[in-house]
């Protein structure tokens, strides 16, 4: 790729929201967009994801973006023009405690509401849904059939392809290492591989954001948490057909199309030290949470194990927005352990924000400024 | 003349063929690891064993590098596979 010195706008990092806000600002009719991203498109965080997708959530903000997302998916292979292997084979909620089957009601009722028919199950018919599944145990189910996963890779080279057709430029092995800004205002980054200057500049770095922000002069509360996850070898469909996951018994595990199934959880205190590291505690505890749900599971090998880092916010919600104190430098972070779902739709939405000046889907609220006036958006409905 | 060659599989576990490595590569997916991303070659129960090679000679040609300066990507442990039900038991069996 022949190397620019100015640019339209430029998006740092090449995972999901960053092809995503590139692919939908060319969309919307800019030109010379520059996607830079340190390593390779799909490295990050989006690469090593769970990749799963639902509108099953605890907060109408989040229900309204999950609806949007799920509909976003159902035509995102014919939008981009490419296969982003889609599979929509539910999220099977699991409740073990009172509290917790009140609350996943409560979200189903407001799922409802807005259009989203996710229906309450029995023991029995979770078991027609999941069948082999050991859930005596659990007291209450629900569960969506729109919920599903999609390919993180192929979704993601999918907005590279379908952005690079419009026009955008991917350099990757180039790393921001400064964002310049003149009296306020964004003028452009220096990298690795010389300087590009651009009146506008978007922070989608995942894990990396807040230090990206501060290249800037910008304060985001963001750090990041380690998350590992296992995969086995493929074996016969129908072991784990549909997402199994639950709150308090701390899990999500589910098959893929290619017969491998992947699981992981949310252990206590995740290393925040930017590291990738895989470990043997975690390996043992989710072969033990396998084993327990899905016992016939117990002769399937483990091939894979790895980890990749949630970029964390207060309210664990992510910040999209323009920056305060300085014009044109635009945040798009903070997405926890959702950020794969929300980037289609969130990307579209920034892209809107910028040329536009207005959204579809409101984003307002996700400003950062939330946490300085106390207005934090919590979400019940997390793993 | 038709490349015969296009049609050889270079990755026997996934079944991609070597025109549809050539063809990613030539839009920029020049490293294993994107490759691997894309098409799942080197993700088959050998774990790369039989295509890795073979992918990164097609890398080298295509980028003018040396087959040294080809990045071999990724592995992730554990490379033996081993049962569910034993790791469950961890230590304590
Ligand atoms: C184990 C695990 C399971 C998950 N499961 C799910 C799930 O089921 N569903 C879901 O929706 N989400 C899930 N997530 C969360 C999801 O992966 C993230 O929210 C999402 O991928 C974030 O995308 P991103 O584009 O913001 O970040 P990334 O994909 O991390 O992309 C950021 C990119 O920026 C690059 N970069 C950083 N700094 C610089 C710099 N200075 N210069 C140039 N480039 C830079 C990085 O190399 C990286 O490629 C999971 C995450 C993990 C770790
Ligand atoms: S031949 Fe490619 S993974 Fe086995």
């Amino acid at each position: 790729m022949t190397w620019k010195n100015t640019a339209e706008a430029i998006v740092i990092g090449g995972g999901i929201n960053g092809t995503s806000v590139a692919y939908n600002l060319a969309k919307l009719g800019m030109k010379n967009i520059v996607v830079l991203e340190k390593n390779t498109v799909c490295s990050g965080s989006t690469g090593r994801c769970g990749a799963g997708i639902r509108a099953q959530w605890g907060t109408e903000m989040n229900c309204r973006f999950g609806l949007a997302c799920v509909e976003k998916f159902e035509q995102l292979s014919d939008e981009l023009g490419m296969d982003v292997g889609l599979n929509q084979s539910g999220y099977l909620m699991v409740a073990y405690q009172q509290s917790e089957y009140e609350q996943l009601q409560k979200n189903v009722a407001l799922q409802n509401s807005l259009g989203y028919m996710t229906k309450i199950v029995s023991r029995e018919e979770a078991k027609e849904i999941c069948p082999g599944v050991a859930v005596d145990d659990a007291i209450g189910f629900t569960f969506n059939h729109r919920d599903g996963h999609a390919d993180p890779f192929l979704t993601t080279f999918a907005y590279q392809e379908a952005a690079k057709r419009m026009g955008v430029t991917f350099h990757k092995h180039t790393e921001v290492t400064g964002v310049k800004v003149h009296n306020g205002v964004a003028a452009g980054v220096v990298t690795t591989r010389g300087e590009i200057d651009s009146p506008l500049v978007i922070n989608a770095a995942g894990p990396y954001s807040q230090f990206v922000a501060k290249m800037a002069g910008v304060d985001i509360p963001n750090y990041s948490e380690r998350h590992e996850i296992i995969i086995t070898e493929p074996v016969e469909p129908g072991v784990c057909p549909p997402m199994l996951m639950s709150f308090s018994g701390n899990y999500y595990l589910q098959q893929r199309p290619h017969g491998s199934i992947i699981g992981g959880c949310s252990p206590e205190g995740h290393p925040a030290d930017y590291t990738l590291g895989a470990t043997w505690d975690f390996l043992e505890h989710m072969s033990q949470v396998f084993t327990k749900l899905l016992p016939r599971a117990k002769d399937i090998r483990v091939v894979r194990q790895w980890s990749g880092l949630y970029n964390m916010t207060p309210d664990r919600q992510p910040i999209i927005c323009e920056a305060e104190n300085v014009k044109g430098f635009f945040l798009s972070c903070g997405y926890s352990g959702h950020g794969f779902m929300f980037g289609p739709v969130t990307g579209e939405a920034l892209a809107q924000h910028i040329v536009l000046g207005k959204s579809d889907i409101p984003i307002d609220m996700l400003h950062y400024r939330r946490f300085a006036e106390g207005k934090l958006l919590i979400e019940p409905a997390v793993v | 003349m038709e490349d015969k060659t296009k049609d050889i599989i270079v990755c026997r576990c996934e079944e991609v063929t070597m025109g549809e490595v050539r063809e990613w590569i030539a839009k920029g997916y020049d490293t294993f690891d994107e490759l691997k991303r894309l098409l799942r070659v080197g993700m088959g129960p050998c774990q790369g064993r039989g295509c890795r090679e073979i992918i990164m000679r097609e890398i080298a040609k295509a980028t003018g590098r040396p087959m040294a300066a080809v990045d071999p990507g990724t592995f992730r442990p554990p490379v033996k596979p081993v049962k569910l039900g034993v790791l469950a038991k961890g230590g304590d069996n």
